[in-house]
């Protein structure tokens, strides 16, 4: 049940001695947990993990980033969406130990350091959540969205946002919010947004 | 007695303005910490085991191969050998380790063995049932086989509608820690002040052991109200690992096949009446699954209960499928699809505008003038006049648009709330309840309440909820939270200032009862020149502060709260003629709910209950196989639900008017969310010309029901 | 998901020799997107994954003699911001805008769209790749109304692959490359039937990879898919088509059907009506018409058959440019 067994075992699953023999030079990591540094917001962080740990599961459990939302865990949502060298992707679908060396950034970064981040307020002024567990997720599609389409339509937002569900129903709320964030983005406001939390 | 009631609807300051929700800043930060965010110190997982087959006997269960897993603390059975399994997806064992890949790895390597049991799943197939099928016994007035008769016009039709599952977001499931033998419960739940004693009743402990603490939760819709199996296992499991804090929520595909559906119904139905379109008849024949216990009756005819003819027989159908739970407007979505589409069948028949039918017939409502008013009001924001045209009428491009209409109704009204208002010597306002938000907005409505009354704002407000040691609260269902919550609030708030008043009288040299709270003073009424503010008022209170408490009573809401509330929809849409594709054009929704406390959060309520049945309508729809006895489509893949560019347009009236805000507050959740795929079936009937029996309106259904069964009339 | 060992494999050469000559034992791994989502509901277990987006020769988007060549690791982001693909193949554009999740953009990949498994729900139970339970399709009397109406077989799952029947169309060519030598294979080779539950529904061997795709010129191309929704969800039935045309007469035709079969179907007896004519409304019907001969519907599936028609017809029309 645990995979094969760490370093040599490695080896018994290959068939052939040929292959036995060009395996010699595979560097393989795993199964048992290796350590690694994933660079979070900008800081590295230094955990252990199995290779078979989700990037997603890896920053709600072990590094206490839960802003990321597990809902379908296959990549059919958007609720855990992050945003990974400059992309919107999908937290759930990205192994960690493949997300080392890369640029993770989470929605926790859009409040951090007494700064606010234009899509926050613009979400709450649209009212753009109602139980909230599917927004973070479409907050930082709109993040990633924003960061490339500066400028966009009302069209471009439904297109933008097509990779995420919400089950109470915001969307209205979102597609206003979005072209809002734009407007303030563009105007160069809001680095420090109201919070009425 | 003090005056309770609402502030008349012009001198509101508060109450009534939109206002943008409390909690909205820690939601769309990722700040917000929901019971599956919880991480504690040591924390287990756990998972759970369940049964591949819809029906079957355990014939033996061996965990020893489980228990030698790494990481496992804890592994427990609740369904042993010799068991009857009566659904695939039923829990068998359950296990805690110390990551939640172990503990699944465990799960895997519980061995069982299973006799499968012949199953029945497809329960549309009515004549299959056999004795799974349990008729309620036919339910008859008037003399319906001689109104057939004297009709001139009998519309006769069948109309199936799927079961549906709820998929909240966040899965059903909690975290648990025992210290000593006092408890910490996150659960997800709808239910903050009695999810405790549910659990207590499982564990056969006391309920004042348990501390619940649920400041947010990823949704509900009927679905979160018991602690469940799996708080029980969760809590047995903490205490079987020594105490440590077990995480644990149903994966998607649990959550999709156990955690709560929406029963389905099926009917043959003849609507029969008179050229002018007054209906004199109804028969319908009925039968729905709610799961293994079967399930309830959808209340047909809708709305329109006074029909003088009516004959009703319905059965209920036992399925070896996980149960039906409370759904956003249970049994109603069902009723009204029902109930107006096999109007707007007859409508069509008699070559009449189905807005005037359903007027003509408003006489058969509890509330004709309220009706009237909302469709007349409906029809003129969807361009009825305009975009109208008899059924099938549309034009010769395979692009045809349509419109429908469709009503709902609601109880709502106000749950047993107590609140408690404090008022501090720094003048610092609490608000402690042991009530929930579920997204409706609960904190924001209470502290708009406890503003309006105590002449604040709403950031002077500090709300607490989301406790089980706040005064108890009734959990979220049938829409009666914000009436319960808004009426509480007030009388604590009442009581509160009455106190304030008594305290300050003096240095205002006034009668207590001759003060009032406006602007963030406290003067003699109408009289600003005599006043103090709000801060320095709450400094004659020493050093103690005013603690006060207000409850609603359901049987007495003082005219705080109130029930019925009624809406109109008007669905606009275009269906490709060659593709069965609908496309959402515009909805339009005019809701009714007494008071309006929060525009702003109401009118969301509404958008979401539109869209939650725009999916319903559309897409959604659990898919069983025979064969197997399973759900196919346990995900969010194939259990399809729409996106934001889905949905169209969405126009929300909210029906702020005299008549409704004297009322009081009645609730919103539910009743925005009935008539949508009702009017959507009805749209689509109207814009190709015949009527998709079948929901969801997918291309195979629209297909099916323009060019036959094996597409024997269609071509490119 | 089943625990595995990872290689980061930074050079083909060194890709190649982590894997082996069975799935069980090593397995690509790209975006993961698919494979992910497998792993974790237990559909395939492999002991190691080889992780093969850190290899720079299998990323780039190149201009090939007269055609285009396309790495393997390259994502449906980077075609659809290639202005190179947006001009040249509308059709291949067009399929990879109909993946209308943004995230899957970023992180879908050629390779592993072409080699993606079937998304029939049988399969995704554990019931195989044929969706069988003792020795029955539970497709042909269960649930198919997404399956196939030209089943291959006893293939009764659709290709799922949204490039396929463009990348079909358009002639392309695939390159495999395992420790012991490289081959080609034309894209309309790539995709096969299956006939067992163990087999793969693609040519290629648990010890290749699929380094690129080389695309030639294309004529007039366009891809049509009929989708019942747009966000996060797959068309019900595509038609990619590619006209070779001298003036408005059609020289040469390729038409290819998507999710119809368990390969991208050519629709070579309807290709045919076009030789010589110019596609007009009537034409382009006909030909939609012709373009699903012998189809055999399942229990549930017969209005795809009408869906494939309209397909072929609006893809047919879009091509050159006349309005439906
Ligand atoms: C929500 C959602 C929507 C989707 N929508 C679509 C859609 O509309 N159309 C569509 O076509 N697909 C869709 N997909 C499927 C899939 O995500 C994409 O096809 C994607 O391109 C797969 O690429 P990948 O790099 O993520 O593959 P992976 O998951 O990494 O790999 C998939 C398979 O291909 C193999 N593989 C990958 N690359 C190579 C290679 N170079 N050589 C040999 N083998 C390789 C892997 O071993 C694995 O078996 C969707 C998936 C999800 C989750
Ligand atoms: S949880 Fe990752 S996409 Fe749904
Ligand atoms: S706000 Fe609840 S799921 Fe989107």
């Amino acid at each position: 049940m645990q995979g094969v067994g760490a370093g040599a075992g490695a080896v018994s699953v290959l068939a052939t001695p040929e292959e036995a023999a060009a395996q010699s030079s595979v560097k393989s990591l795993g199964p048992a947990a290796v350590p690694v540094t994933l660079t979070v917001n900008g800081k590295p962080m230094k955990t252990a993990i199995e290779p078979r740990e989700t990037l997603l599961d890896t920053l709600r459990s072990k590094l206490d980033h839960t802003g990321a939302k597990r809902v379908c865990d296959r990549g059919t949502c958007g609720a855990c969406t992050v945003i990974v060298d400059s992309k919107v992707q999908y937290a759930c679908t990205i192994l960690a130990i493949d997300a080392q060396g890369k640029q993770i950034q989470t929605i926790e970064s859009l409040t951090a350091n007494g700064k606010v981040h234009p899509i926050v307020p613009a979400f709450v002024n649209n009212d753009a959540q109602q139980c909230g567990y599917c927004t973070p997720g479409f907050v930082m599609a709109a993040k990633g969205f924003l960061d490339k389409n500066p400028n966009p339509t009302y069209e471009q937002v439904k297109d933008g946002l097509g990779g995420n569900l919400c089950r109470c129903g915001t969307y209205v709320g979102v597609r206003k919010a979005v072209l809002e964030a734009a407007k303030a983005l563009r105007g160069g406001a809001g680095v420090k947004g109201a919070s009425n939390a | 007695m003090p005056n309770y009631s609402w502030p008349p609807m012009n001198e509101r300051k508060v109450m009534g303005k939109p206002h943008s929700r409390l909690d909205g800043f820690a939601k769309s930060s990722g700040r917000a910490k929901y019971p599956s965010d919880v991480n504690r110190e040591g924390m287990l997982f756990g998972a759970i085991l369940t049964s591949p087959h819809a029906h079957c006997t355990i014939q033996s269960i061996n965990t020893s191969e489980a228990e030698k897993m790494p990481g496992v603390s804890a592994i427990r059975v609740t369904a042993p050998a010799g068991t009857e399994i009566q659904w695939a997806g039923a829990e068998i064992a359950w296990v805690a380790a110390d990551t939640e890949q172990h503990a699944i790895d465990a799960m895997r390597a519980i061995q069982v063995q299973y006799r499968a049991l012949p199953h029945f799943v497809s329960e549309e197939r009515k004549s299959q049932a056999g004795t799974r099928a349990k008729p309620a016994g036919e339910q008859t007035t008037g003399d319906v086989d001689e109104a057939l008769k004297a009709a001139d016009a009998v519309a006769e039709g069948y109309y199936a509608i799927p079961v549906l599952a709820h998929s909240c977001l966040e899965p059903h499931g909690q975290v648990i820690e025992w210290k000593g033998d006092r408890m910490e419960y996150w659960p997800s739940s709808q239910a903050v002040s009695t999810v405790a004693g549910d659990l207590a009743q499982q564990l056969k402990i006391p309920a004042s052991q348990i501390h619940v603490s649920m400041d947010y939760m990823g949704g509900g819709f009927g679905s979160k109200f018991p602690s469940d199996i799996w708080g029980a296992e969760c809590a047995r499991l903490s205490k079987d690992s020594g105490g440590k804090a077990v995480k644990l929520f149903l994966d998607r595909a649990t959550e999709l096949t156990i955690a709560g559906v929406r029963p389905s119904a099926y009917a043959n139905i003849k609507v029969g009446g008179k050229k002018d379109g007054a209906i004199t008849v109804w028969q319908s024949e009925s039968w729905a699954t709610g799961g293994f216990t079967g399930g309830g009756m959808p209340p047909i005819p809708y709305i329109y209960t006074g029909i003088p003819n009516r004959r009703l027989n319905h059965a209920a159908i036992s399925v070896n499928a996980g149960g039906a739970r409370a759904w956003r407007a249970p049994n109603h979505q069902q009723a009204c699809f029902l109930t107006f589409a096999a109007i707007e069948d007859f409508a069509a028949k008699i070559h009449m505008d189905p807005a005037e039918v359903l007027v003509k017939n408003l006489g058969f409502t509890a509330r004709a003038p309220l009706y009237e008013r909302q469709i007349r009001l409906a029809q003129e924001m969807a361009e009825w006049k305009k975009l109208w045209h008899p059924r099938g009428d549309s034009g010769k491009s395979h692009i045809k648009r349509g419109l429908g209409i469709a009503m709902s109704t609601w109880g709502g009204a106000g749950h047993p709330s107590e609140c408690r208002v404090k008022i501090n010597p720094d003048g610092s306002v609490e608000l402690e309840q042991g009530t929930q938000d579920l997204g409706v907005g609960t904190r924001t409505v209470v502290a708009m309440v406890a503003a309006e009354t105590l002449g604040l704002t709403v950031p002077d407000i500090k709300v607490k909820i989301g406790d089980n040691s706040y005064p108890v609260s009734g959990p979220s269902g049938g829409s009666t939270t914000v009436g319960g919550v808004s009426s509480s609030t007030r009388k604590a708030a009442v009581h509160a200032l009455e106190e304030l008043f008594q305290k300050v009288a003096p240095s205002l040299k006034a009668d207590p009862a001759n003060l009032e709270a406006v602007g963030g003073k406290i003067q003699v009424k109408g009289d600003p020149s005599k006043s103090i503010g709000w801060k320095a008022a709450c400094q004659k209170l020493g050093v103690s502060s005013i603690s006060a408490t207000g409850k609603n009573d359901p049987k007495n809401p003082m005219g705080l709260n109130t029930q019925g509330a009624g809406g109109v929809q008007i669905a606009d849409v275009s269906v490709d003629t060659e593709t069965g594709v609908v496309k959402m054009n515009r909805v339009v929704a005019v809701a009714d709910c007494g008071l309006v406390i929060n525009p702003k959060t109401a009118e969301s309520q509404v958008l979401g209950g539109v869209i939650m049945n725009i999916c319903g309508a559309l897409m959604e729809e659990r898919v069983m196989d025979e064969t197997l006895g399973r759900v196919l489509n346990a995900d969010m893949e194939f259990y399809k639900l729409s996106g934001i560019k889905d949905i169209g347009e969405i126009v929300v009236h909210m029906d702020v008017h005299p008549d409704n805000d004297k009322r009081g507050v009645i609730g919103l959740g539910e009743p925005a969310a009935i008539s949508t795929i009702a009017a959507i079936s009805n749209a689509v009937a109207n814009a190709i010309g015949v009527r998709v029996p079948r929901v969801p309106l997918s291309p195979d259904h629209v297909l099916t029901a323009l060019y036959g069964k094996n597409m024997e009339r269609s071509r490119a | 998901m089943n625990n595995f060992e990872y290689v980061n494999a930074t050079s083909l050469k060194e890709a190649a020799a982590a894997l082996a000559s069975s799935w069980t034992d090593a397995v690509v791994l790209a975006g993961g997107t698919d494979l992910l989502g497998l792993m974790k509901d237990y559909v395939m277990s492999p002991k190691r994954l080889v992780n093969i987006k850190n290899i720079k020769e299998l990323g780039g988007i190149t201009k090939s003699g007269a055609g285009l060549r396309i790495g393997a690791t390259v994502t449906f982001d980077e075609l659809a911001n290639s202005a190179l693909v947006r001009q040249g193949y509308p059709s291949l554009y067009a399929a990879v805008m109909g993946v209308t999740s943004p995230q899957i953009r970023n992180m879908g990949t050629v390779g592993g769209d072409l080699c993606q498994r079937p998304r029939c729900w049988y399969f995704r139970l554990g019931h195989g790749v044929l969706g069988e339970k003792d020795g029955k399709s539970l497709v042909a009397d269960g649930e198919n109304k997404y399956h196939a109406i030209f089943p291959e077989g006893r293939a009764h799952f659709v290709s799922a692959s949204s490039l396929g029947p463009a990348l079909v169309a358009l002639g392309a060519r695939v390159k495999l490359v395992s420790a012991a030598g490289s081959r080609e294979l034309e894209a309309a080779k790539f995709f096969v039937a299956p006939q067992s539950n163990e087999a793969r529904e693609i040519a290629l061997l648990p010890n290749e990879i699929l380094t690129e795709v080389v695309l030639p010129a294309a004529g007039k191309n366009a891809t049509y898919e009929v989708r019942q929704k747009d966000a996060l969800d797959w068309p019900l039935v595509t038609a990619s088509v590619n006209l070779t045309m001298k003036g408005t007469a059609v020289t040469a035709a390729n038409i290819v059907l998507g999710h119809v079969g368990p390969t991208p179907r050519h629709a070579a007896g309807a290709e045919q009506a076009l030789i010589g004519k110019a596609v007009t409304a009537d034409l382009a019907m006909a030909v939609g018409e012709a373009a699903v001969k012998g189809a055999k519907a399942l229990s549930q599936n017969a209005y795809k058959i009408q869906l494939a028609r309209v397909a072929v017809k609006r893809a047919l029309l879009e091509a050159v440019g006349v309005k439906a």
